[in-house]
């Protein structure tokens, strides 16, 4: 699904991912971590084409993305959601979601001034697309609401379901389950299995253990920017460089 | 030889000024990404406080620019905590309007005050020095000297000092110099009292060859901003150095090519760099 | 109740209404005095209109804005004083140039981010006013362009008077808002809002970011030369200073005031304030004094204008109603809102 092979990005002679080499399989819940400043956001701009990689080949379902501007890789497949996510505050909750689907919609100016038949048929559909997002994350009550006045935990689903309605085959999720409570950490974490079953790839970032440890089929460890384990929950639980470099920074351990 | 020369002391004038308005908007930058449009307009309260402390209450020029100093200093901490502070969660759009609000305010007010007319302030020290044929009004000197000075003060402040280090930790990681426990809003007080100071200096020693009027900050704030991203937003050299370039390419430009199109230059330079390096001459990558 | 009243504004009607009042106000108006006076309100909020695609909708802060509205002004003033065009060519070909220029200006520094940009988009500015100043072979400099022509009547109207001119005006006034109440409710307009929503995330959205920006930078300098030309042709004697800075301070004042990224926000900003000024004369020249703390003020605390916060008030009032009428109140609030978006 995924294949990352020698990826190096270099910042003013820094190597905030260094020669990371990484297979990840479709339909399953990939889970990267590593201590702050690993290299774990730098890894997913680079996978999205928000950064362009200093050496190093990102190939997506067999094609090369390496140079790929993100935009174009969002329209191959990729979604993703940030750590934080802006949205519309004082828009409704569709509203805001109506605009994902946009990448598989051609009209231009000139539609705009006629009204056409095709934009009319599009925005119909990108609708549609958000309002089957919001009801596959759960959150279709919240539909007429504001962004401003719905819940911490459901903007985490608003920005899930913003992904979703651009019909992405992998999705990376920057964090997903940061600053909510354990209950609604796994209410999210049923999601994302909800995700892989209806045939999405998912691949996140997290700080949270217990949660990655229940859901992941197979996790990456960065540390320094470089790969320093990887595979089951198992084998990444017990693998000694793991354990040392989790205990060398003690502030994610706890976390 | 000798008119060479001239353009030489010309270039040091405009540059030593232009990067004493630039290292205020660079401090302000660096420490709040903020790009302060009203900056300009702090300059030209600065040259007007020097104008009444002198014509009207009789203080002798240094006094005068003193005074300046400290009342467009407090001016600044003011604007910091009314309006910048408020702001801090707001999107930057808001920051930039804000600035504006702040910059036709005060342009309004002081032309209620004193009229829209030009006025003059008259240096003490408007002798001519000669060397060897060389002509350098005193004037001119000054405001070398008084800028280099300053830079070598600020450097010292700002190296030597506990503040000075703070402002410099926060300018290099805002997150960071919060975690180690640093009093962001007293820097950003402190930034905003340095950055008013410095405009009301350079105004000072630059209006006794100049024109003092409500809009003479216009010009000098849109230079300034071309010498910060030029120099790159927020470093401290960068604003010294391209203040300097500026400087020196209006005098000589003006001089060898067309004097009207003479502040068309900077612009130019702007557009052209711009164009060609969207994160400025001296920006580290973009990272 | 308020809430009550404010359903009024909200009604699909309201638009008729103004519209209709807008037509016979020459009617009622006391003197051709205020009838000039509502025509250069017109002009200046099609310029606003303009502004609000690429700051209000796109969310990219552009002063250069009035020098723009220059530009319009200046090529229909000297193509018909210095070259003897008709206007009707000459006023098309203003709002060309304006376009092309903004395309020019829109592919070099809309490449750059936010402060970049507003600091870029000034200094363009400033080139502009430059350029009417200095540049006097091509644009007289400062004595400024003088007998420009009035539109061309073709024998049936004549232009060069204030109420059929108010009504050339009306009708370029309400074709400018009628293109972006459909634009700022069509796909494209969403497609500007995600860009204003961050960059990053419009980007991972599949949204082409410089396609989009420069289009919504010539679209918003479209309607600046629109609005530039539309002036000369009342005023039809201009100068270097429609150039200055104050007048895109001017235009952001009013998008403020009546409600950044609205649709009905330009025009009851700009009404409202031109109005206020006027009968306020001695405000004219101090005006600043006041706009200038509103500005903070508003952004402070208003950010989204008066347009914006009522729209705001009244969403959140018809959340507020019973369960009982919640089905309803969220099948009517979607397209209440839009209504309002919709009244200009």
């Amino acid at each position: 699904m995924l294949s990352i092979e020698h990826l190096t990005k270099m910042f003013g002679g820094l190597a905030a991912v260094n020669d990371v080499s990484v297979h990840f399989e479709a339909h399953k819940i990939n889970a990267i971590i590593g201590p702050n400043g690993a290299g774990k956001s730098t890894f997913f701009n680079l996978v999205s084409g928000m950064h362009q990689p200093t050496s190093g080949k990102i190939l997506f379902d067999g094609v090369d993305i390496t140079t790929m501007r993100c935009d174009h890789v969002a329209k191959l497949g990729v979604g993703r959601t940030f750590q934080t996510t802006n949205l519309f505050e004082q828009a409704t909750v569709l509203d805001n979601l109506i605009v994902g689907h946009r990448l598989r919609t051609r009209s231009g100016l000139w539609d705009v001034l006629i009204n056409s038949r095709r934009l009319q048929a599009e925005e119909k559909e990108c609708r549609e697309k958000a309002r089957e997002a919001l009801d596959f994350v759960g959150l279709s009550h919240v539909e007429n609401q504001f962004i401003a006045d719905i819940t911490q935990e459901e903007r985490k689903r608003v920005a899930f379901a913003l992904a979703l309605a651009t019909e992405p085959k992998i999705v990376l999720l920057d964090e997903p389950a940061a600053g909510v409570n354990p209950e609604e950490t796994e209410g999210l974490a049923e999601l994302m299995k909800k995700m892989v079953k209806t045939g999405l790839t998912v691949c996140l970032i997290e700080h949270k253990m217990d949660m990655i440890m229940g859901i992941a089929d197979k996790i990456m460890v960065l540390d320094h920017g470089e790969k320093i384990a990887e595979g089951t929950p198992e084998q990444v639980k017990s693998n000694p460089v793991v354990i040392e470099a989790y205990l060398g920074s003690d502030e994610d351990a706890a976390a | 030889m000798n008119l060479f020369f001239q353009q030489v002391i010309n270039g040091l004038t405009l540059g030593s000024i232009y990067g004493l308005v630039a290292l205020g908007l660079t401090l302000v930058y660096g420490i709040l990404h903020i790009p302060n449009f009203a900056h300009g307009a702090l300059y030209m309260v600065g040259a007007f406080m020097t104008y009444t402390l002198m014509i009207d209450l009789g203080s002798p020029y240094w006094t005068a620019m003193a005074g300046s100093a400290i009342i467009v200093a407090t001016l600044g901490i003011l604007l910091e905590r009314l309006v910048f502070y408020p702001l801090r969660h707001s999107p930057p759009i808001h920051h930039k309007i804000a600035a504006i609000g702040v910059l036709l305010f005060l342009e309004a007010t002081v032309q209620l005050f004193w009229g829209a007319d030009f006025r003059r302030i008259a240096s003490p020290y408007n002798g001519i020095l000669r060397f060897d044929g060389l002509i350098i009004p005193e004037q001119r000197l000054l405001i070398i000297c008084g800028a280099i000075t300053l830079l070598i003060g600020l450097q010292y402040f700002l190296r030597k000092t506990m503040t000075g280090a703070t402002i410099i930790a926060m300018a290099q990681n805002r997150d960071g110099a919060f975690l180690v426990g640093i009093d962001s809003n007293r820097v950003a007080m402190m930034t905003f009292g340095i950055s008013g100071a410095l405009a009301a200096i350079a105004a000072s020693l630059y209006a006794p060859i100049n024109l003092v009027y409500p809009s003479m900050g216009n010009l000098v704030i849109m230079k300034a901003f071309v010498i910060i991203i030029l120099g790159g937003m927020g470093s401290i050299p960068g604003a010294i150095l391209g203040g300097m370039i500026i400087g020196f390419a209006e005098a000589f430009g003006g001089f060898y090519f067309a004097s009207a199109y003479k502040d068309l230059i900077s612009f130019g330079l702007l557009v052209i760099i711009l164009s060609v390096r969207p994160q400025g001459l001296f920006a580290k990558g973009a990272h | 109740m308020l809430y009550k009243l404010g359903t009024l504004f909200l009604r699909p009607g309201t638009k008729y209404v103004l519209l209709a009042l807008a037509i016979v106000f020459p009617l009622i108006a006391k003197n051709e005095y205020q009838v000039y006076v509502m025509a250069t309100a017109f002009i200046w909020a099609i310029a606003v209109y303009g502004l609000n695609i690429i700051t209000g909708y796109c969310g990219q802060l552009n002063l250069a804005h009035g020098g723009f509205f220059a530009i319009g002004s200046y090529a229909l003033g000297l193509l018909t004083a210095d070259y003897g065009w008709n206007f009707w060519p000459a006023f098309l070909a203003a709002i060309l140039l304006s376009a092309f220029l903004g395309f020019l200006v829109g592919a070099v520094s809309l490449r750059l981010k936010e402060h970049y940009f507003a600091i870029f988009t000034l200094c363009v500015g400033f080139i502009i006013y430059l350029l009417l100043d200095k540049w006097e072979e091509l644009t007289h400099g400062p004595i400024g362009v003088r007998d420009i022509a009035a539109p061309h009547g073709f024998g049936l109207v004549d232009f060069t008077d204030t109420t059929p001119f108010y009504y050339l005006v009306l009708v370029f006034l309400v074709l400018a808002i009628w293109f972006i109440g459909r634009l700022s409710r069509s796909l494209m307009g969403r497609t500007f809002i995600a860009i204003r929503n961050g960059d990053e995330l419009a980007e991972s959205l599949g949204i082409n970011l410089m396609r989009n920006k420069v289009l919504a930078f010539i679209l918003s300098t479209t309607y600046a030369g629109l609005a530039g030309a539309l002036y000369a042709g009342m005023i039809r004697f201009i100068g270097p200073e429609e150039a200055n800075i104050n007048h895109t301070f001017d235009i952001i004042t009013y998008l403020l005031v009546g409600g950044i990224g609205t649709i009905s926000g330009p025009l009851v900003g700009t009404l409202g304030i031109v109005w206020i000024t006027q009968s306020l004369q001695f405000l004219e020249e101090y005006r600043m004094i006041i706009f200038g703390p509103l500005l903070v003020v508003l952004v402070i605390f208003f950010p989204r204008g008066l347009v914006g916060s009522f729209l705001t008030w009244m969403h959140r009032k018809s959340q507020e109603l019973g369960p009982a009428k919640k089905r309803k109140a969220s099948k009517v609030t979607p397209s209440a809102t839009r209504e309002a978006e919709n009244n200009a």
